[in-house]
């Protein structure tokens, strides 16, 4: 599809510059205050607007194949586009899971057939995420893929996910992980704390993530492979890859809204809604993961968004899967709740997760010559979360009835509309 | 109106828990009458909903309910039908829909009784929810020690064993503080919940010596699966050191307590002579749990109005 001429008029930059973006055949011409538009030109009002690079989400649970009852790569991508998002990883853990060429290639099939935002999927670092055989990471890598993770667990064998590291350093990839150490989480629905003991719930203790961030941390200093941490949700895994980074080692992190935002207070009530994993840690945790924002440990926000359909909800703590919406509101959840400069807001929302995934080509920046690929923020807009209204399928959304200040007025996907002013494009 | 739950002890409050105990009082009366039952709940319907098996409380709960003279439905899930496929919403809404004004419900989970509440216009009372509360026990064990000591305010009392799985020691343990009792548990750490930072109890691990200074001491069970987790090395040397073993209870004062909310591993926590002591209340326990449930039933479908 030629996407012709767009203009993005009367919007600022991160840094605060007035720029019109002037964007021709899905390629960035212009960028300048009082830009010289083409007549043809489709033109997007920015007024009041911050214009920046289009989102990047490291982490969405797209749910296809598999469970298209809850999402489907389709719904996904609606929910992505609206959130200001133009890339998102999906995340492996479908039915089949993605740990081979044919499932990887379908996910981006599925993924270009709903055009709303460039879908990479990632791979398995082992057959079917059962943590016993490698996957064919190198299969996977010839086709461009670039972020393997076994997520929704982590690889519990030392000796295997040394194995993966040292055969994924020839290819070039990242290995994620999800940082759980089974013997010591399972059972565990929450954070094993004041409140679990509280609420008669088992608990998951901080050190079961913290082991496996320090084991990596270890094999990543051996092996020099990259490794990215997903989802860090306690004091102690932040301060492990501050230490990390400081050591140079290859190392990145990134944390979910819910981690900044909320706190295993919120089961008090016992709605399934807040059960996710890693799962919600106490205000020093939530601050801890906040700080590290701030300061550059962490180098991205990522949603974690997991849609489960109302009746999988609707079980008990012990039964109800774990996992909560993000992508609609992450955006708004880090403009209502961090205090982070709009340059820093960019850096973990779109250039620094585009870095991790190897995408910095198409996403990560608003420059000239560069795929259009844009966000368009109002951020003075207050707006109610409804459950109802999300784009995604699934409605465990845990911040129903929250408001939040400032939202997504258009997003740009090389170079077409897939939001204006607020609704989808298709 | 919404509708009035018993889901906790703490939401009941010293206020609460004195109106239910001492509104007890007139249905332990009626549980001594010749027939032993009032119209007071003609025409309502109390459902048992057990996604747990427990035959005791069930009986115990139905039992109550039917001295009340209300109608009585039991809808027993058994574990393995309980699978996975049906939300407890779905069974909740179906209940409902047949007409009915209380729900009794135990499930392995902490919280369920929260939900249910959530999804129903009819008074939940919770039976049992996984580790976290089982409020009727507390209130009956409440009743039990005011009935043999004449109050708790004051009184030492060493809950011994497992606590972290165990909603007997959460919900007594805000109803015993509640009412000015002064609470040690007494367990080995692994057995303890993780945080004990908010419970306004103290915690000690030589039984020997808290045995020489408590009022009552109440038994917590013990279940072999402590010992398959892990979390004991062996029953034997739970038993010896936290059991109450016939040797220990020799120990005890004539006039000390001993309880226990059934069912009793004899050999384990409760040594095999204990529950003949003339000292322990178990049965009594059993008989007031009747009583209590009234109380509660009644005071939840009649608003407490005689």
């Amino acid at each position: 599809m030629s996407a012709g001429a767009l203009a993005i008029r009367g919007g600022s930059l991160a840094d605060g510059t007035r720029a019109d973006v002037v964007i021709i055949d899905g390629v960035v011409a212009a960028i300048a205050e009082n830009a010289e538009i083409p007549l043809d030109a489709a033109v997007l009002d920015a007024s009041g607007c911050i214009v920046g690079p289009g989102l990047v989400d490291l982490h969405a649970h797209l749910r296809e194949p598999g469970n298209e009852a809850a999402e489907t790569v389709e719904t996904g991508s609606r929910a992505a586009a609206l959130g200001g998002y133009t890339a998102v990883v999906a995340m492996p853990n479908t039915t089949p899971t993605i740990d081979s060429a044919s499932v990887v290639n379908l996910v981006r099939q599925l993924g270009e057939r709903a055009g709303l935002v460039d879908v990479y999927p990632a791979g398995a670092i082992t057959i079917g995420r059962e943590g016993r055989q490698m996957a064919p990471l190198a299969e996977m890598a010839a086709l461009g893929v670039r972020l393997f993770t076994d997520d929704g667990s982590g690889v519990q064998d030392n000796r295997l996910m040394r194995r993966a590291l040292e055969y994924a350093s020839a290819l070039g990839v990242t290995l994620a992980q999800h940082c759980e150490d089974s013997s010591l989480s399972e059972g565990g629905v929450m954070h094993e704390g004041a409140w679990s003991s509280k609420l008669g719930l088992p608990g998951q203790p901080a050190e079961a993530e913290e082991l496996m961030v320090a084991r990596d941390i270890a094999l990543c200093r051996r092996i020099g492979s990259p490794v990215h941490f997903l989802h860090v949700s306690t004091a102690g895994s932040v301060e492990l890859v501050r230490r990390a980074k400081a050591d140079g080692l290859p190392v990145t992190a990134e944390a979910a809204p819910h981690h900044f935002t909320l706190t295993d207070a919120c089961l008090a009530n016992y709605d399934t809604v807040f059960k996710v994993h890693p799962p919600l840690r106490t205000e020093a945790d939530r601050t801890a993961v906040q700080q590290g924002l701030l300061d550059s440990t962490i180098d991205a926000i990522a949603t974690d968004h997991a849609p489960h359909t109302p009746e999988t909800k609707e079980r008990s703590m012990l039964d109800a899967p774990p996992g909560m919406l993000g992508l609609e509101t992450a955006l708004a959840l880090a403009l209502t709740e961090l205090s982070l400069p709009m340059p820093r807001l960019f850096a973990v929302m779109s250039s620094g997760p585009a870095r991790i995934a190897q995408i910095a080509e198409r996403h990560g920046e608003l420059g000239i010559g560069r795929a259009a690929n844009v966000c368009v923020i109002d951020p003075s807009e207050r707006w109610e979360v409804d459950s109802r209204k999300l784009a995604s399928k699934a409605r465990n959304t845990p911040y129903a009835g929250r408001v939040l200040q400032g939202r997504v007025r258009h997003t740009v996907r090389n170079g077409v509309a897939t939001v204006k002013n607020g609704q989808a494009q298709r | 109106m919404t509708a009035r739950h018993l889901l906790d002890i703490e939401s009941l409050g010293r206020d609460g828990l004195d109106h239910l105990l001492t509104l007890t009082d007139r249905f332990v009366e009626v549980s001594q009458r010749r027939v032993p039952k009032v119209p007071v709940l003609q025409g309502k319907t109390v459902v048992s909903l057990f996604y747990e098996d427990s035959t005791r409380t069930r009986l115990s709960f139905e039992t109550a309910a039917r001295r009340l003279s209300a109608d009585v439905m039991t809808f027993s899930v058994s574990t393995s039908s309980a699978n996975k496929g049906e939300s407890i919403r779905d069974t909740v809404e179906t209940i409902e829909a047949m007409g009915i004004d209380a729900i009794v419900v135990r499930h392995k989970a902490a919280g369920v009784p929260w939900q249910i509440a959530g999804w129903t216009g009819a008074s939940v009372v919770n039976g049992g929810d996984g580790w976290h509360q089982h409020p009727t026990q507390a209130l009956l064990d409440c009743y039990t020690i005011r009935q043999r000591l004449g109050g708790l305010e004051g009184r030492a009392i060493a809950i011994v064993g497992d606590a972290k799985h165990s909603r007997v020691a959460r919900s007594n343990v805000d109803a015993f503080t509640a009412l000015g009792a002064d609470v040690t548990l007494v367990a080995p750490p692994t057995l303890l919940p993780a945080s004990l930072d908010a419970w306004p109890v103290k915690v000690e691990h030589d039984l020997d010596a808290v045995l020489q200074r408590v009022d009552v001491v109440y038994l917590l069970r013990m279940q072999l699966e402590r010992q398959e987790a892990g979390l004991v090395p062996s029953l034997r040397e739970y038993s010896t050191f936290y059991g109450l073993t016939d040797e220990r209870a020799r120990t005890l004062r004539d006039d000390v307590l001993v309880m226990h909310p059934g069912p009793m591993n004899r050999g384990v926590e409760i040594g095999a002579t204990v529950p003949d002591r003339p000292n322990t209340v178990i049965t009594q326990q059993v008989a007031n749990g009747v009583a209590v449930r009234m109380a509660v039933l009644f005071d939840l479908l009649a608003g407490g109005v005689l």
